[in-house]
């Protein structure tokens, strides 16, 4: 995996992740092309795009298109269901996501991909224990925010 | 599931404007108003306007001492760091937060580096000490965060400083640190394989860990690593898909009720792989392959995945006729889907299988037409990349003629996509005649232009010089193409693209005398205007103007030529101006042209010297004038590395980060230590067969940073070594195979869809011609193109004529031709130090570098009664005896000291050396000046290289209090960690006492785990080293009052230490 662009209907991008060292200017130069691509997509065309040495996988959900590069020869359609997993993770830690979700809390769409993906490969498949690593993190943020508390009213 | 989200999601354009659900708290935050601001702007320039005013803002808070909103504000830096605005001033910052802040604080500060930084920034150093940290937390979550962290991006360099702590993370009994460590280890492997190259072990214990994610995570590596390096394993891996496809693992990891599918699909790849040409290894995988097929029946698009893969893996691996008959039926439910990325994969399954079995294609003949003239560009292309793939020589003109429509139809959108790449070599294998290929070359070249990959253009003017079997034929093409090129430059060539331009130029230039009657003049008058376009490159330009030089022979040419040189003689470019210059002279001379430019027929292969040895007295002379000896660019990286290399040792939780307290030049971290050791390891490997080394004859002995360079300099040239690379086959010729009509055609019928039906058919018989059973020979010849001839030959050195490597200066010195070789055995046997003669390369005058570490001989001439001052004196005195028993008569010497010695006299001279400051090396340089009795005076110049253990003085007996009273009056610093000698019984006295006898050290206690020791420079002062064992190593603390003492004693103990 080389990069997975997250953008609205509008192009407007919601989410970027670079599993590869890109320069700036070529990833600008990247999201320009790919929202321009697979926004002039017409419906009923394949999810697949070429774009210079790499495949292009994107798919639509609601207003947001979720678009992951891969290398020609791995596989398309499982580069679609690992898009399809991260939507259902986020699914089930927003409990019904929808884009103001990913938009206002883009930090932990960001902590749950790096659950489910680390350096382009998937780390972890099985979607409870990704809930439940996140969930462990979340609750230290719980935990401290209650000792901070405690700390400011023993002052 | 997904429509459940879809539902969800649409519904969410309303909501924007109303308030936040309850649910939803930051929405209200800063951020929130920002992006609710963003969102309401219309205008990008607006939208900057905002955020440039949000930055400034940003960054006033950050940093202002005691801000608690760090977190906050670092999650509003990367989101406009995220929309595309430069928010650097932030990444310190992001840095800080991971490293002060709570645990929650921590978690933003990675994700901001993570998505702030990439590898090879520099700040990312900085985060390197609060890595080592949180690995070390007892908190699981920090140590995950750490772990994922690093998997992301961590700087190679450093990788040796966390690698031990990673490790021990694999044995931890979290399953989740186990994963990330295992994942973060395969990250180094990617980045940098040397450094983990003990790591395949690990990784196969993780494949038995008892966590299937664990176990999964542990397979990326072995996709990285050589086949042939893991064969044993592959009953594990079977035995492993076997479970898997039985459902054999915890539900958790079932995707849509398939057992974990990405586990599958890893495991097929690894099959593929393991059983590519290995017939025992693929019968052994058979039984799960088939029952992987069997299994996936659901319908739904993992199953698909898995499907896609197995029949990859299938036709991968040794074929068994079963299993492809099954998988070429599962190609056919791909490729006959309605769902169209099914079809996509099944045409590019298709293209995959097709090599090894063409008559698959047949089968699917129909489809395929269909899919030609499918809406979407994509499946279109795909086929396209098909039809590429089982071309030969009936059914090339179809073929060439569907990828032309296709570049014409899409080359807005597909411009930069390769597909027109293919087209040329596609042509020349099998071009029917040479018509129908210079044209289809022009439209190419037309079509695709200058976005066409620089190959393409070269191959094709290789085919026009090489031509094919009959010269008569080749005779023909040029004229062909020479009668072409005429006519296009008469219409307009204004839009012809570059590389067209330099095509043309080249063909004209070198065969427009096949044409009869075409006059010289008349072409250059043709090229000429080409000049004038404005959009031009100045290597086209070249180009032209090379051409023209060829051609311009007669008075008519000088005009033309002269007219050119008015013209454009006061051009900016200077190659172009040179170029008309040289165009106006030889022009101007015939016989000159004739010498500069001979015309040749007959294809004469160039003779490359790629060795250069022409060039080897040049080198000599310039080694002896003092230049510096020539070091591969690999080389030179290796040095600049080892320049930046940092401390790698964890630092110490107490002690402050400091990185700039110690200086780093000249001191190798075992990490490059052990690379470049494990380099000049490869050059010696290399340099004895380097039949094209460079020789380097006169040069005896080169100091560099680390030592002795003299092998390292003389590596071959690995560029020089590389063949030309003959890009296509000439000579096969297609239609070899007979022609079978693959489709009958029906009867005919009267109805317009039946007409159409009949055209599809009469398509895919044209597309399909050539192919078969008996025509399996056609994509054969297409699969096994041979490069065959070879344009430049290669004069290869023997063995015998390079130097080579060379053995101890002492040997190269005997075969040197300097007066003193004679001497070179009684060298060896006065001192095992060598002592050089002959040319080195810098006399103590003009060497730069060495000039101020060099010693300054002191000014007493009177033998030191110090005996370590030995080292130094015995040298001089040693060196004179050579000169006296050799040559009659010495004079001169440096010009701080000039000794005179008479004729067949003997003369004893001391001088003792004290460094000003210690170096890891210092030379020794001088130059001896002498009259043979009949000839000219001459002149040698000498040096020696002498180090720091030479002036280290033993012992430096002090007792353990006055070492800690001298330690604490020491101030620089460095600490580093050492190898240790763990093959001994005990290993720190063992590694310690190695210290004392290769360094003269002092070992002045050892208690327990610990060990000081301590050492004095000659007339300097005192270093000390405090020892410790530390996980495996030796961490050494050294410290002097002199700044570069520590730095170069410890080179020195690296490198005692690495010699056994």
């Amino acid at each position: 995996m080389h990069f997975l662009l997250l953008f609205s209907r509008q192009g407007r991008l919601r989410l970027q992740k670079w599993f590869t060292p890109t320069p700036e200017r070529e990833k600008k130069k990247i999201i320009r092309d790919m929202t321009a691509m697979v926004l002039a997509r017409k419906p009923k065309t394949c999810n697949f795009l070429h774009w210079m040495d790499l495949k292009v996988v994107y798919k639509r959900y609601a207003s947001l298109f979720f678009c992951l590069a891969i290398d020609d020869q791995e596989n398309e359609l499982l580069a679609l269901e690992i898009l399809h997993r991260y939507v259902e993770l986020l699914d089930k830690y927003f409990g019904n996501v929808c884009e103001l979700d990913i938009i206002f809390n883009f930090e932990k769409a960001y902590f749950i991909l790096d659950e489910f993906l680390i350096g382009g490969e998937v780390q972890e498949t099985s979607k409870q224990t990704v809930a439940r690593c996140i969930e462990a993190s979340d609750m230290l943020q719980e935990v401290n925010v209650f000792n901070v508390l405690s700390t400011l009213a023993c002052c | 599931m997904s429509d459940v989200v879809e539902r969800t999601l649409t519904a969410l354009p309303s909501l924007l404007s109303s308030d936040p659900s309850p649910g939803r708290p930051s929405s209200t935050s800063k951020l929130g108003t920002l992006i609710r601001g963003i969102t309401e702007l219309t205008s990008k320039h607006d939208e900057e306007k905002l955020i440039q005013r949000e930055l400034v803002s940003i960054k006033e808070q950050v940093s202002s001492p005691n801000t608690t909103m760090m977190k906050e504000l670092m999650v509003r830096a990367v989101y406009c760091e995220m929309l595309g605005y430069e928010a650097s001033f932030s990444y310190i910052h992001a840095i800080k937060l991971a490293q002060q802040g709570t645990a929650l604080d921590k978690r933003v500060g990675y994700l901001a580096v993570s998505l702030f930084l990439n590898e090879s920034h520099e700040l990312l150093l900085l985060l390197v000490n609060t890595v080592l940290k949180d690995l070390q937390s007892t908190n699981l979550i920090e140590v995950c965060m750490a772990l994922t962290v690093v998997g992301q991006v961590f700087p190679k360099d450093m990788i040796p400083a966390i690698l031990p702590m990673v490790e021990e993370k694999l044995n931890h009994p979290k399953e989740i640190i186990r994963r990330k460590a295992v994942l973060a280890l395969y990250k180094f492997y990617l980045i940098a394989p040397n450094q983990v190259q003990h790591i395949h072990s690990k990784f196969r214990k993780a494949l038995c860990d008892k966590d299937p994610g664990v176990m999964s995570a542990s397979l990326h590596i072995y996709l990285e690593m050589k086949p042939e390096s893991y064969k044993d394993l592959v009953v594990s891996f079977v035995t492993i898909l076997k479970q898997v496809v039985g459902g054999k693992l915890p539900i958790d990891f079932n995707y849509h009720s398939v057992p974990a599918p990405w586990l599958q699909i890893q495991l097929l790849r690894i099959l593929s792989l393991l059983g590519k040409n290995d017939r025992s290894t693929s019968e052994m995988m058979y039984e799960v392959l088939d029952e992987s097929l069997r299994r996936a029946e659901m319908n739904h698009n993992i199953t698909y995945a898995i499907l896609f893969e197995c029949v990859k893996t299938i036709y991968t691996i040794h074929p068994k006729a079963e299993l492809l008959e099954k998988a070429a039926k599962c190609i056919g439910n791909f490729v006959l889907s309605p769902k169209i990325n099914l079809k996509y994969l099944g045409l590019k399954a298709l293209t995959y299988v097709v090599q090894q079995d063409a008559n698959l294609a047949l089968q699917h003949q129909m489809t395929i037409i269909e899919c030609l003239d499918h809406a979407d560009l994509i499946i279109k292309r795909e086929t396209l990349e098909l039809l590429f793939r089982i071309t030969n020589g009936q059914n090339v003109k179809v073929i060439v003629e569907k990828l032309l429509e296709f570049l014409r139809h899409s080359k807005d959108d597909y411009r930069n996509i390769s597909k027109g790449v293919y087209l040329p070599i596609n042509e020349c294998t099998y071009a029917p005649d040479n018509s129908w290929f210079i044209r289809t070359m022009n439209t190419v070249f037309l079509l695709v232009g200058d976005q066409m990959q620089p190959d393409i253009p070269n191959s094709f003017l290789r085919l026009l010089s090489e031509g094919f079997e009959s010269a008569e034929e080749d005779q023909q093409l040029r004229l062909l193409a020479v009668d072409s090129y005429v006519s296009l430059l008469q219409e307009q060539p204004a839009r012809l693209p570059q590389r067209f331009l330099q095509v043309i130029s080249w063909v004209l230039g070198e065969y427009s005398s096949v044409k009869e009657g075409l006059e010289p003049a008349t072409v250059l008058r043709l090229l000429a205007p080409l000049l004038d376009l404005r959009h031009c490159s100045s290597e086209t330009k070249s180009w032209v103007l090379a051409a023209m030089t060829k051609l311009s022979a007669g008075p008519a040419c000088l005009s033309v030529a002269q007219e050119l040189a008015e013209r454009h003689g006061g051009s900016l470019d200077t190659t172009l101006r040179q170029r008309l210059h040289e165009l106006q002279h030889l022009a101007s001379d015939g016989e000159l042209l004739r010498r500069v430019l001979p015309c040749s027929d007959g294809l004469e292969p160039l003779e490359v010297d790629s060795t250069l040895s022409f060039l080897d007295g040049f080198v000599s002379e310039a080694l002896a004038a003092g230049a510096a000896p020539y070091k591969p660019p690999h080389q030179r990286q290796e040095e600049l590395a080892q320049e930046k290399a940092l401390s790698v040792e964890p630092y110490g939780l107490s002690l402050p980060l400091s990185l700039s307290s110690s200086s780093i030049a000249g001191r190798l971290s075992p990490t490059v230590l052990s690379m470049s050791s494990g380099l000049s390891g490869n050059s010696t490997e290399l340099s004895p067969k380097g039949g094209s080394a460079l020789r380097l004859e006169g040069v005896t002995r080169v100091w560099g940073k680390e030592g002795y360079l003299a092998k390292a300099a003389l590596k071959p040239e690995e560029a020089a070594k590389t063949e030309v690379p003959c890009p296509l086959s000439v000579l096969q010729e297609g239609g070899s195979a007979p022609r079978t009509p693959v489709v009958s055609l029906p009867a005919p019928a009267p109805g317009p869809s039946l007409q159409a039906e009949r055209e599809k058919q009469q398509l895919a018989s044209c597309l399909f011609m050539g192919l078969g059973s008996q025509g399996a020979a056609g994509p054969c010849l297409m699969g096994k193109a041979e490069p065959t001839r070879h344009g430049f030959r290669k004069k290869v050195k023997g063995q015998g004529s390079s130097s080579g490597a060379r053995g101890p200066s002492g040997d190269s010195a005997s075969s040197s031709p300097s007066p003193l070789s004679a001497q070179s055995a009684m060298d060896n046997l006065l001192c095992s130090s060598p002592l050089d003669s002959g040319s080195t390369p810098s006399p103590a005058d003009s060497a730069p570098s060495p000039a101020d570490s060099a010693p300054s001989p002191a000014d007493s001439a009177t033998s030191p009664a110090d005996p370590d001052a030995e080292a130094s004196s015995w040298l001089f005195s040693h060196w004179v005896l050579v000169v006296g028993v050799q040559v009659s008569r010495v004079r001169g010497g440096p010009e701080e000291e000039e000794e005179h010695v008479e004729g067949h006299s003997v003369a004893v001279y001391q001088y003792s050396l004290v460094p000003t400051r210690p170096s890891v090396h210092m030379e020794l340089a001088g130059r001896a000046s002498y009259q043979r009795p009949d000839g000219e005076p001459q002149s040698t110049p000498f040096s020696y290289g002498l180090s720091l253990p030479d002036f280290i003085s033993r012992p430096l007996s002090v007792s353990t209090e006055e070492y800690g009273r001298l330690w604490l009056a020491s101030s620089n610093d460095i600490k580093q960690n050492l190898a240790l000698l763990s093959q001994e019984p005990d290993p720190l006295r063992a590694t310690l006492h190695r210290l004392r006898d290769r360094l003269q050290l002092n070992v002045v206690d050892i208690i327990a785990s610990e060990g000081i020791v301590a050492c004095q420079l000659l007339q300097g002062p005192p270093c000390l080293m405090h020892c410790r064992l530390n996980a495996g190593c030796l961490a050494v603390w050294l410290r002097s009052s002199l700044p570069e003492l520590p730095d170069c004693l410890l080179y020195h103990c690296q490198r005692a230490l690495a010699q056994h």
